[in-house]
């Protein structure tokens, strides 16, 4: 179970209040008249999977019911942090790949390895569009 | 003011009316343990007036203290009544609060805040239909809605003058804390039958007892 903060209600909850509504941050083509239907076929069905760090939607369902985002990370689960609507994340795949360069730490390639990859090597591969 | 049709939604000829609860006949469901003593008392608040103010919180918190004489809420989940303590507004969502007046004010109370709202954006919904209010109290109240709902309600947590909209018995519910030794749950009608059945389950230990 998540114990997720909700930043309107500025307390956390049980995440039985809540829904997850798929990837955040996700732009509707200015001019869909305009628009190939690569683009709009990108916008309407295609969504990252990414493998660390992911910007998702949530909904608090069951109390104030507003939508808001959620920086998870899909292997460790861990929640980074969340930020109400119309906001941008402080922490995105590219700051925490920086943080690690800085460390001088050797980053492995995850590669399709799935179990016993160390989360340092996780939050290198790529990330969610911002 | 705003061109919205508003009615008053009390007959005013004398109906017989019937509270969400009525159907489940509580009273007559543990009148062999009802005692002096019992650790839950429960007593439904009947057919008060209930309104959803939806808006900006700078233009309702002026009309509210203009009509109502209490300010609005601005922390989350808080609550707070007038002095009587029969009048109370609850913060439910940044731009949402609840008002729970008595029966019979609401329609009047309504227009009042329209008038002094005049041309600003803002909603208000008379949800008295759709809505009840339960009273728990007793030495065991607390422990009921712990067996019974996810939000963490000690005391250090839940102080009195907080109100949460979480899940109860698998429920939406609203629970809110008017005072030291009371808690009121706001229970949708159509879920109104269910969450009392549910306390008389939950409270048959503790003993209950049902006021009118």
């Amino acid at each position: 179970m998540f114990n997720i903060y909700c930043p309107y209600c500025e307390e956390h909850r049980e995440e039985e209040e809540f829904h997850p509504k798929g990837q955040a941050h996700i732009q509707r083509p200015t001019d869909p008249d305009a628009c190939s239907d690569k683009a709009w076929g990108d916008y309407l069905f295609f969504r990252d999977n990414p493998r660390g760090i992911h910007h998702e939607l949530w909904v608090h369902a069951v109390g104030c019911r507003k939508f808001f985002n959620i920086t998870r990370h899909t292997v460790s689960y861990a929640i980074l942090e969340t930020y109400k609507m119309g906001e941008q994340p402080t922490i995105t795949a590219e700051s925490l790949a920086s943080e690690e360069k800085q460390g001088d730490v050797q980053v492995a390639d995850g590669g399709l390895q799935t179990v016993g990859a160390s989360d340092n090597s996780v939050s290198e591969s790529k990330g969610a569009k911002v | 003011m705003s061109k919205v049709a508003v009615f008053d939604t009390r007959p005013e000829q004398a109906v017989r009316a019937e509270s969400p609860l009525a159907i489940t006949r509580l009273a007559d469901r543990v009148a062999s343990n009802a005692s002096a003593e019992a650790g839950v008392t429960l007593r439904e608040k009947a057919f008060l007036g209930h309104l959803i103010l939806r808006g900006g919180a700078i233009a309702l918190d002026e009309a509210v203290r203009e009509v109502l004489g209490i300010s609005l809420p601005a922390k989350p989940s808080a609550l707070a009544h007038d002095e009587s303590g029969e009048r109370s507004i609850q913060w439910l969502s940044p731009d949402e609060w609840l008002v729970i007046v008595p029966g019979g004010e609401e329609f009047e109370l309504e227009n009042r805040l329209r008038e002094q709202m005049g041309d600003a954006h803002f909603a208000i919904v008379n949800v008295g239909g759709g809505q009840t209010v339960i009273e728990l109290s007793g030495p065991y109240a607390r422990e009921v809605l712990m067996k019974s709902a996810i939000y963490d309600v000690h005391p250090s947590h839940f102080p009195v003058g907080k109100g949460v909209t979480t899940v109860f018995a698998k429920a939406t519910a609203i629970i809110r804390r008017p005072s030291e030794d009371r808690w009121e749950l706001v229970v949708r009608r159509s879920f109104a039958d269910y969450c009392g059945r549910w306390i008389i389950d939950a409270s048959e230990e503790y003993g209950l007892n049902v006021l009118d």
